[in-house]
């Protein structure tokens, strides 16, 4: 018999209760088991980003956790990245900006990667940008969108 | 005339949705009483097939089914379809959707399970039991012409799948009348797709309903459409085919894969819809990708180094089918006298057939080998003339006075190449400008003094860009006053939304967020060619500018009608027509598509058809040709090898750009898919033909903290083809960056006479090379 | 690329989990899973459990008992590079962790993790190696100690039994005038190194009294390069000494796979040497 669990968790505030195989993903449980699939599987094993999410704030690849792990965590998503007000958050309003994305597939895991770290380092220059987003592959813009829209955003929150 | 929009930096209509996580990719539909499919894949790169037992397989709880090649039944047990016949395909092979009894590259499909999910699918996957029986494989590009190379196919006898050439001139004139003759010999490599989507389909078939439906992730929803009806010998008005957000596509998505007929067959026998979504192994496996192609050039050129001929022989790395026709080595072709006029060429190419995953084009195509090739050329005469390399080229380049510049070679269908416009040499200055180029010897002297190696590096390039024949749009107006706009061009990011829409809007004159924009849903729009080779912008872009028009003049004409007044007087401005120095005379667009339409036993306005909509086909009447000149800036250790690019520097001409935005990122990711292509991207097979790179850690895609800031700019000669004056900028990023890069390292590596024959360079190879100079400097 | 399927087990205590071990016979522990995770998801590994050490208490969190560092097995890298007292006492450790992946597998990646995966490239064996740090295994009959030396046996295989976890690791830091040097290369950032080397020094009346260099990436162990060692011992700090010292690692019997030859991985390691001796020198003084 399949090994499942019973996991209850909050995303973007909201607390989901389901059942999952333990086997299970943290990236596949939110994509198919809850519908949340702002959060996308590029590689799933751990190199291209586009997976990662906030586990408790702190950014991580849902491909590389169980579903069962984050049982009793708080997980924010790119559908949780927008102000309170529904209104888009600085980065994300950069991004749409700076053209900091074409096909949109890698966007979730830079979204929640770079808000993780401009938090955390709201001086960074381009050299440390570029180093932080060094676990998140891009195949369309050559990432000089995206690292401007970083930069810009850092400014409008240090302003704000 | 309303608000302009061609022109504006606007930003993207796609954009809330994406940033949102609201995008819609094909694993994000799910459908009632979906199954979920796992392919079994060769794990030999050439074996016979001897028996295959499911029954394990099939016993696992949560399968539904398992099929191989004899279980989709004698009716569908063909090959697939040649996509792009050539009569110079000597030897034709596409593969069986699932493989027949010979299997011929690690990764082919064998097999595949249908299961409640993915992961009990692949559970399954592991119990199918194949019996094989290996076979020698071939995986040297270099060997496999030769005597008693092992055959690719069992049942070839060579693996030779064709040659080509291109010839124009007198080349034997050429090399005679010639002061020098050099020649150079370098391998290049291309590697895979790698959109950080994957492939993915899904399949449902309703007979009593819709039909067949296919959504996947794809480049060429027509192509398929049409392929998939033809392969199934069944109406494609049946076969409706849907690109949902596409996660890239870089061309490898642009073709017809063996799961775009499984997944819809196994849907219709399991009468529940299917979904298939390749995993990051598979497409490593079972992806197209572009590879080796080995050069051997000699040029012929005067002691001024003018050029007077090029010829030589490609031998190019075909994998184990023929999923794309000539393609990918035609496109290698024809671009070779790249920026210059050189009046002679005669170069062939060896297609050879390989136990490795079939190839196609990878962004750009065979162009950045062509104009590597070139490029190569004019700085080995550079080198061994003793001539500044932006002066070789200067005496080289076609003049603006000779377009339009009819190179002699020939494009896909056999049309003249013919270079429209554009000012090669203002381009090359205004790079050299951007790039600081001739202050670089003090930068490089300081660094120089330093201990650091600074290296410089130009490239030009041409690129035959909007090939034809056609890509429609419809506009129509809605009683809404919202204008729908309908194409059957599909995105993989490159943000047609937001192009089509500032073309309609400052048309018709609406805002562009009044566009409700459709595109690459067979069942929406009646027919369209696909996203490939930089051709949408000059496809698209004139058939949507002529239905916008046609949609305008239908609605001046009506209002004029309405309003009494003189079409001359007219202009619609945000939705609304008024009458010039009458404000308060005017009807919304909403409204005369009401007036077109009214109710039962009312009256269509005589003279119209009930329709505010046009639709076009209005194209480009050649191939717009892009170009463009490149500067990279690197520094090599020469301790380590490492080259890290400092600076990169693009003047870029794709014609009139409708969103500056857009083609800035065009070409800010080529370029750096190209600085990937020469140092990073490696597909390496070993010499059974197994895979050795498949995964990210192994493969090397170019990463943001490797990657250099990228400064553009840009001359905007319009196109004389197309009526908005505009020229593809897809690909004008990737095709000059290699060339440049190695160029540069060259330059930096100038005291130990470095000259690379193999990209992508990697630095144990460069230590060699250094190695070796360093020696030969002592002697 | 979904796991096969297993049980899942979390225990809570080291106890526990070492009891499921020695009662579950093909069970993989798992740690950050930022190496464990990868090979699930590939089918490379297929356990029948997986005992999840992340709920178990008392076995992560940073200790400073006099000079030396106890440093529980669980603690993630992230928190090994927040550290106040580790940048103080072995500030070569959360610089060296800068290369260790990304900020992202760094948040969840542990220190005993990466020391039983033991990928010969990995910076953190590499480091544990200078230190000469102590492990401490727990198993059915208790805990034993572990000197780096003896603990890796060969290619990624660490000794430690199937039915036992690393709990700790001790790093003894050193004191004095000390400098640090760490200095890898790898193609893009956060990749496995090529080639890695940490560096030691202590200095005493001008002249090197202890010296430690560790080169990761070589061989399938991280290698100690104890001939350089001794013959910088009583030198003065200086390049031509440091260039002498890193010749010897040009030396080394250097492995080679599809990618890199022993020839470049040689060339790597003098080279590298070299450097992080200079930069071991160049913050000596007070910054240890
Ligand atoms: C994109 C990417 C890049 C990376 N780059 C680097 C890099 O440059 N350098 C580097 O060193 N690492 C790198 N890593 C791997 C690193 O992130 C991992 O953290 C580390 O290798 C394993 O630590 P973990 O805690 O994640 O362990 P896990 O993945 O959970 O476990 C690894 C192995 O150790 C065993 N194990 C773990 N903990 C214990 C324990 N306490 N007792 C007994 N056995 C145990 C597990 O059973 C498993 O076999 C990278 C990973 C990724 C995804
Ligand atoms: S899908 Fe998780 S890192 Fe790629
Ligand atoms: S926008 Fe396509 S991968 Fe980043």
């Amino acid at each position: 018999m399949a090994d499942t669990r019973d996991i209850t968790l909050t995303v973007n505030g909201e607390s989901h209760t389901a059942t999952a195989e333990t086997r299970t993903s943290l990236g596949d449980f939110l994509r198919h088991t809850i519908g949340l699939t702002g959060t996308h599987m590029g590689c799933e094993h751990g190199v291209c980003g586009a997976c990662t999410v906030l586990l408790d704030g702190e950014a991580v690849r849902s491909c590389l956790m169980l579903a069962v792990q984050a049982n009793g965590h708080e997980v924010t998503t790119i559908e949780g990245l927008a102000n309170a007000d529904g209104t888009l958050s600085p980065l994300q309003e950069a991004f749409w900006e700076h053209h900091g994305l074409q096909c949109g597939f890698c966007t979730p895991g830079m979204l929640t990667s770079l808000t993780a770290f401009l938090r955390d380092h709201p001086d960074a220059d381009e050299k440390e940008i570029r180093e932080a987003i060094s676990g998140n592959i891009c195949r369309c813009t050559g990432y000089q969108g995206i690292v401007n829209a970083a930069l810009d955003a850092a400014k409008t929150m240090q302003e704000g | 005339m309303g608000v302009r929009y061609i022109g504006a930096e606007v930003q993207r209509m796609e954009d809330p949705r994406l940033i949102t996580g609201h995008g819609r990719y094909v694993d994000d539909i799910t459908l009632e009483g979906m199954l979920h499919a796992a392919f079994l894949r060769a794990s030999h790169a050439h074996a016979k097939i001897r028996a295959i037992d499911t029954s394990r397989a099939a016993a696992l709880p949560g399968v539904h089914r398992v099929f191989t090649h004899v279980d989709l039944g004698p009716q569908y047990s063909h090959r697939m379809n040649q996509l792009y016949p050539a009569p110079v395909i000597e030897q034709d092979r596409t593969q069986y959707p699932l493989a027949k009894d010979e299997v011929c590259y690690v990764g082919e499909a064998v097999a595949v399970v249908v299961a409640d999910s993915r992961a009990i699918a692949e559970d399954a996957v592991a119990l199918i039991d194949v019996d094989y029986e290996v076979l020698p494989a071939v995986v040297n590009v270099m060997t496999a012409l030769d005597d008693g190379a092992p055959l690719a196919h069992a049942d070839m006898n060579s693996n030779l799948m064709g040659r080509m050439r291109s010839q124009f001139g007198d080349i034997e004139d050429a090399f005679a009348k010639a002061d020098h003759v050099f020649s150079a010999a370098f391998m290049q490599h291309r590697g895979g797709c790698h959109s950080m989507e994957t492939r993915g389909c899904i399949g449902r078939d309703d007979p009593w309903g819709d039909g067949l439906t296919l959504w996947t992730s794809a480049q060429s929803p027509y192509l398929i459409r049409r392929a998939l009806g033809k392969w199934l010998d069944e109406p494609e008005e049946r076969v409706r085919v849907i690109a949902p957000d596409v996660g890239g596509g870089f061309g490898p998505k642009a073709g017809f894969y063996p799961e775009e007929i499984v997944i819809p067959l196994v849907a219709r026998f399991m009468e529940r819809p299917v979904k298939w979504i390749e995993d990051r192994r598979e497409h490593f496996m079972s992806t197209t990708t572009q590879r080796d192609q080995h050069w051997d050039l000699e040029v012929a050129c005067t002691s001024e180094g003018k050029i007077l001929g090029l010829r030589g022989k490609i031998t190019h790395e075909n994998g184990a089918f023929v999923p794309y026709g000539i393609l990918l080595p035609n496109s290698s072709l024809t671009p070779l006298p790249g920026a210059y006029s050189i009046p002679a060429i005669d170069v062939g190419v060896d297609i050879v057939f390989t136990n490795t995953v079939p190839n196609s084009p990878v962004r750009g195509a065979g162009r950045p080998n062509g104009i590597y090739a070139v490029e190569r050329m004019i700085q080995t005469v550079s080198r061994e003339l003793g001539i500044a390399p932006d002066e070789v080229r200067r005496r080289n380049y076609v003049r603006p006075d000779q377009m339009p510049y009819e190179t002699g070679a020939t494009l896909r269908g056999g049309v003249p190449c013919v270079y429209d416009s554009g000012n090669y040499e203002a381009l090359l200055d205004k790079v050299l400008e951007l790039a600081d180029y001739n202050d670089f010897p003090a930068r490089q002297a300081a660094a120089r003094a330093e201990g650091r190696y600074l290296g410089i590096g130009i490239s030009s390039c041409i690129e035959d860009t909007g090939m034809g024949p056609y890509e429609g749009t419809t506009v129509r107006v809605e009683a809404s006053g919202k204008v729908a706009v309908r194409t059957g061009a599909a995105s993989q990011g490159q943000g047609h939304h937001t192009m089509i829409a500032m073309i309609v809007a400052e048309q018709v004159g609406v805002s562009p967020e009044d566009i409700l924009f459709e595109s690459a849903d067979t069942a929406k729009f009646s027919h369209g060619v696909g996203t490939i080779g930089s051709r949408v912008a000059a496809n698209v872009g004139p058939s949507a500018f002529d239905a916008a028009t046609q949609v305008r003049e239908k609605a001046l004409k009506l209002a004029a009608e309405v309003l009494e007044a003189s079409e001359a007087d007219l202009d619609i401005e945000d939705g609304v027509v008024r009458v010039n120095g009458a404000p308060d005379l005017s009807i919304t667009l909403g409204e005369l598509a009401v007036q077109l339409s009214p109710p039962s036993a009312m009256r269509v306005p005589a003279g119209f058809d009930p329709l505010l909509e046009a639709t076009s086909f209005d194209g480009s009447s050649g191939s717009p040709i892009a170009c463009g000149s490149n500067v990279a800036e690197v520094e090599v250790d020469p301790a380590t090898g490492e080259v890290r690019v400092l600076r990169y520097s693009v003047a870029h001409d794709c014609g009139v750009m409708i969103n500056p935005i857009v083609v800035k990122g065009q070409i800010e990711g080529g370029v750096v898919h190209g600085i990937g292509n020469a140092l990073f991207e490696r597909m390496i097979y070993d010499d059974q033909g197994q895979p050795l790179t498949t995964n990210y850690g192994e493969y090397l895609l170019p990463l943001a903290s490797e990657m250099p800031r990228i400064d553009i700019t840009h001359m905007e000669t319009p196109s004389p083809l197309n009526s908005l004056g505009v020229k593809g900028a897809g690909e004008g990023g990737t095709i000059p960056a290699a060339a440049a890069v190695v160029a540069a390292i060259e330059n930096a590596l100038e005291d130990f006479g470095v000259e690379i024959d193999y990209y992508p360079v990697d630095p144990q190879y460069l230590t060699e090379l250094i190695d070796k100079g360093a020696a030969e400097a002592a002697e | 690329m979904k796991p096969a399927p297993f049980t899942y087990h979390d225990p809570t205590t080291a106890d526990e989990a070492v009891a499921l071990l020695a009662q579950h016979e093909d069970s993989k522990v798992l740690a950050g899973g930022q190496s464990l995770m990868p090979m699930l998801n590939m089918r490379f590994v297929v356990p029948d459990h997986v005992i999840d050490l992340n709920g178990i208490e008392g076995i992560a969190g940073i200790r400073d008992a006099r000079d030396t560092l106890e440093i529980g097995a669980m603690t993630r890298q992230r928190d090994l590079m927040r550290d106040g007292t580790i940048a103080e006492k072995a500030p070569i450790i959360p610089g060296a962790l800068n290369w260790v992946g990304h900020f992202q597998t760094r948040n969840r990646g542990t220190i005993g993790g990466s020391l039983c995966h033991l990928d010969p490239a990995a910076e953190l064996p590499c480091l544990m190696a200078a230190y000469d740090a102590t492990l401490t295994v727990q198993g059915p009959d208790g805990a034993r100690a572990v000197p780096f030396a003896e603990w890796p046996l060969a290619y990624m295989m660490p000794s430690i039994g199937p039915d036992e976890i690393l709990t700790a690791v001790s790093v003894p830091c050193w004191s004095g005038n000390v400098g640090h040097g760490f200095v890898e290369y790898a193609r893009r950032h956060g990749d496995f190194a090529i080639v890695a080397v940490a560096a030691l020094l202590a200095v005493e009346g001008g002249k090197i009294s202890r010296a430690a260099i560790s080169l990761g990436g070589v061989d399938v162990r991280p290698l100690r390069l104890d001939a350089a060692e001794a013959a910088l011992v009583g030198e003065a700090p200086g390049a031509d000494t440091f260039r002498a010292a890193a010749e010897l690692a040009r030396g080394i019997d250097a492995m080679s796979d599809a990618y890199v030859s022993s020839e470049y991985r040689q060339r790597l390691a003098a080279t590298l040497t070299e450097r992080a001796l200079n930069a071991a020198a160049n913050n000596l003084n007070g910054s240890a």
